[in-house]
Parts: structure tokens; C-alpha cells; sequence
């Protein structure tokens, strides 16, 4: 069982268990434009909240993209590395960027579900 | 983004048409440009070096100088030789200050029979440029700036094809030969130029005929809409200066590496602003120089990096960096200390507080595609 919750600065975080992937959504990827550069945390790296994980380069401007929850870094999408414009094809599937192990699931509550995301982009 | 009053900003007379085509529009010199289309930047700029691509670039200032001798006239502020441009000719050219720093790249083009010259300057620095020519010339010659023209640029390997279908005597046009040709049924100046490194020409048009002139364009096959980002990236990869970043009011022609620009008349006669300082850098070399610089890796560096040398003492700046989509790498330009000027050196660029490995290269980055004098 998988949940995918959102976060106002466009990315989304699919929790399974104690771990969640991260990823920019297709919104925000669109934003963006070609993706031409990821730079992705190494395992084992701590994060905090908000805290810089990765940074997302498009034709025109370096982006940097935020942890959305704390936690420790498990793994990252190596294949970014060879084919940055995944980012733009599947954002939400094979574009992700990292995965962590969860520090605390209470910080999930903060986080938007997909309707409330669809609307908050909405509004923009 | 910065959050800009759009009622502030100035149109083109293509705004309609970059709506319609599904244009992303941002504030740009003062105008509400397309930065790309659906299509996308990447694919913008491949299809440009591959085809042929058309730019607005109506929010550049047109203008015609006449008087007894504009030529000698332009001559006050500006090192390029005008006075020895020959009829239907263009010509690249820095304006300078009293103290010999860059205060606007342009160009400067006779037309065949035409008294006048007439100049295509930077849209950010238009009403300034203007404004500084009139004042610095007064007496000896009078700007009339041309806000009711509009300037396309068709640029690519198929502009030629394309536009001889509208206007069959351009194709005899080579790089930086200029006239007045009909295009598909509207007076307009033509030159064989661009800021691409592609074949290409750039077209001045009355502001009402922009938007059939470029739909008449856009609609042959090999023809698409093309954004500043692309136009960017495409100039970069050519080698080519932006005004604002790659030269400013502190920057003179030598450090800039625009020495090419200045005439061998000029420089013999010394009689352009700041001369004896431009000549004595001439000679004797400056402590910096413009160059090109290619990452070893794949992340880019934005223009504000720092380059530093292998001991990690900060040696210069980029100025322009980016993705180069033809090249599939990243491609910069910008300052460094001249020892570190040649080809090939090793240098570091700090990219988000890390060192990152890249040479000096030398500046084409892709090959221009200029259709010069056979």
C-alpha cells in the first residue's frame, strides 16, 4: 500500500512503510522546461525539513529542490545521471529523485493529499 | 520569478500571434516576450541548427542617422570603421563611453543609394543608446529611431529556401551583405545576419505587415516559432556576447577579446573615444580576458560562478553559462586572468560551494554556419 501526499513547492512524496520517495510533480516539471541536470544527495546523508536534497537544472535556471520531510537518505535515481529528461517524461514515475527513511511520520500530516494539491495548483 | 507589473510592459506587434501559438510570455527589456513555445527550448534550439527558425525581435531599436556624413559622424562613439562600409554592407559594432568601456554593442549597416545609415541597437539599453548617439552627435548628424518597425530573424540552415519563397532576391545576399527586398508583398530591410551562428537574415518590417510577414514565414514546413531561451543558448554556443553579461560599463573592447571590431584605419588614426587607453591595451595586453570555458562534467555554471585555479584563488567569473543542446554539455563564457586565457587550461568552477573541473576552449563552441563571400 502506497500513499502520495504533495507539497507546495511542487514535489510529491509516495510513502511505503517507513520510506518515501520524492519527486517533482508534472506541474512543476512543465515549469521548468527540459531538464538538462539533476544533482542527487548521496545514501546516508541526513536531511532536515525543508532542508536542500537536490538540484534540478532546465535549459534556463538551476532550481534547488527540498526535503520535504527529515530523514535519511536510502537511495537516489542513478539513471537521472544518464538521461535528465526523464524529469520531463514521467516526472512522477521514472523522473524521481531520492528516496529516505522516514525520521517521523507525525511530519506527513503537514502535507497535502492529491486533491489538495490539484487545487492549490489551481490557484496559481 | 520576479512578479512585474504586465501593465507596465511594452508589446510587440506579434504579442497576438505569440499567444495564439501557445508563447510563454515573461517581461524582458521592458516587453512581454515568448521565452519558448510548446515546443520547448531544447527542441526550439535543435530545430533552428537543423531547420530553420523565426525569432521576434521587434523590442530591438531601429533607427536611421543622417546628416552631411553620419558615417564620419557614428565615428565619435563607436571604433568600428563606418566611414569605410561599403553600399550593402553591415557591419558589427561597439558603442563606447568617454572612457572607453562598452556601453552597447550594435549594428550598423549602408544601404545602396541611401544617404542615411541605419543601426540596430540592444532593447534594454535602446532609449539610452539613443538618447547618448543624439547627444554626442549633435550638429553633425540626427537619429530618428524607428518605433514603428518591427525586426524578425529567420536563422537556420533553411532560411535561405525559405525566404527566396517570399522574396527571391535575398538569396544573393551573403553574411552581412544588407538591401531592401519585398517580403511576401511588404518593403523591408534585409541582411544576411543573425545572433545564432546559423545561416540566416533578419528582416525589418513596417509594424503593420509583422503579423502577416511572420505567418507567412512560420507557415513553410521547415519554419518554428522560436523563444529567447533558445535565442540564448543558439548565441552561446556561437560565441557570441550579451550585452549586460558578457560586456558591460566596465568592460573595454580588449578584455572584452572585441578587438576584431575596431578598424585598422581607426587604430592607426586613434580618433575614437578613450583610444590612447584601448591602443595601450592593445599592445601591452590586460589583466583579464573574455573567454570560453567548457565543464568537464554535466552540471552547467550560471553566469556569477567563480573561477578559480587548481590552488583554489579565484581567478575570474562566468558571465554566460548554460546547456548547450547541440553539444549536449554545458557551455559558458566569461573573465579570467590572462595567464589562464589560452585554450585548454585547467581551471574550477565553484558550482554550489564545490570545485568543479573545467578548460579554457576556444569560442565557436558549435561551427558558425555563416554563408559568406565564395
Amino acid at each position: 500500500m502506497s500513499e502520495t501526499r504533495f507539497t507546495d513547492q511542487h514535489e510529491w512524496v509516495r510513502i511505503e512503510g517507513d520510506e518515501a520517495t520524492i519527486g517533482i510533480t508534472k506541474y512543476a516539471a512543465e515549469q521548468l522546461g527540459d531538464v538538462v541536470f539533476v544533482e542527487l544527495p548521496e545514501k546516508g546523508r541526513k536531511v532536515g525539513t525543508g532542508g536542500e536534497a537536490a538540484v534540478v537544472e532546465s535549459v534556463k535556471a538551476a532550481s534547488e529542490v527540498y526535503a520535504p520531510i527529515a530523514g535519511e537518505i536510502t537511495g537516489s535515481n542513478d539513471a537521472l545521471a544518464a538521461d535528465p529528461a526523464k524529469v520531463n517524461a514521467d516526472p512522477e514515475g521514472d523522473g524521481w529523485f531520492f528516496k529516505l527513511k522516514i525520521a517521523d511520520k507525525g511530519e506527513l500530516g503537514k502535507l497535502m493529499s492529491e486533491a489538495q494539491y490539484a487545487e492549490f495548483v489551481k490557484g496559481l | 520569478m520576479a512578479d512585474t507589473s504586465n501593465e507596465s510592459l511594452r508589446r510587440t506587434p506579434l504579442y497576438a500571434l505569440h499567444l495564439e501559438l501557445g508563447g510563454k510570455m515573461v517581461p524582458f527589456a521592458g516587453y512581454e516576450m515568448p521565452v519558448q513555445y510548446p515546443a520547448g527550448v531544447l527542441k526550439e534550439h535543435l530545430h533552428t541548427r537543423a531547420k530553420a527558425g523565426l525569432f521576434d525581435v521587434s523590442h530591438m531599436g531601429q533607427a536611421f542617422l543622417s546628416g552631411d556624413d553620419p558615417a564620419r559622424a557614428l565615428e565619435r562613439v563607436t571604433p568600428a570603421d563606418v566611414a569605410g562600409l561599403k553600399e550593402g554592407m553591415q557591419r558589427y559594432a561597439l558603442l563606447l563611453n568617454d572612457n572607453g568601456t562598452i556601453k552597447d554593442d550594435f549594428m550598423v549597416a549602408r544601404l545602396a543609394g541611401e544617404a542615411a545609415l541605419y543601426l540596430v541597437v540592444n532593447a534594454a539599453c535602446k532609449e539610452g543608446d539613443f538618447d547618448y548617439i543624439a547627444g554626442k552627435l549633435k550638429g553633425l548628424a540626427t537619429l530618428a529611431p524607428q518605433p514603428d518597425r518591427a525586426l524578425l530573424a529567420l536563422q537556420g540552415p533553411a532560411a535561405e529556401a525559405v525566404l527566396a519563397r517570399h522574396a527571391p532576391d535575398t538569396a544573393k545576399l551573403t553574411f552581412m551583405k544588407v538591401g531592401r527586398f519585398t517580403v511576401a508583398g511588404a518593403p523591408a530591410i534585409v541582411s544576411r545576419s543573425g545572433y545564432t551562428g546559423e545561416d540566416g537574415f533578419e528582416i525589418s518590417i513596417e509594424a503593420k505587415d509583422a503579423d502577416r510577414v511572420a505567418r507567412a514565414l512560420l507557415g513553410e514546413p521547415e519554419v518554428l516559432p522560436i523563444g529567447l531561451g533558445a535565442r540564448d543558448s543558439l548565441r552561446l554556443e556561437a560565441g557570441l556576447c550579451l550585452y549586460g553579461h558578457d560586456m558591460d560599463e566596465t568592460t573595454d573592447p580588449i578584455t572584452a577579446n572585441l578587438a576584431w571590431s575596431i578598424g585598422k584605419r581607426r587604430k592607426m588614426d586613434k580618433d575614437f573615444p578613450a583610444a590612447e587607453m584601448i591602443m595601450g591595451k592593445l599592445l601591452e595586453g590586460t589583466s583579464q580576458r573574455r573567454v570560453g570555458i567548457r565543464p568537464d562534467g554535466k552540471a552547467p555554471a550560471r553566469d556569477g560562478t567563480e573561477i578559480a585555479d587548481k590552488t583554489g584563488r579565484v581567478i575570474g567569473k562566468i558571465t554566460s553559462g548554460g546547456f548547450g543542446p547541440s553539444l549536449n554539455a554545458p557551455v559558458a563564457m566569461g573573465y579570467v586572468d590572462t595567464p589562464f586565457a589560452g585554450d585548454g587550461n585547467e581551471v574550477m568552477l565553484m558550482v554550489r560551494g564545490k570545485a568543479m573541473p573545467a578548460h579554457t576552449a576556444p569560442m565557436p563552441f558549435v561551427p558558425h554556419g555563416y554563408k559568406r563571400n565564395s
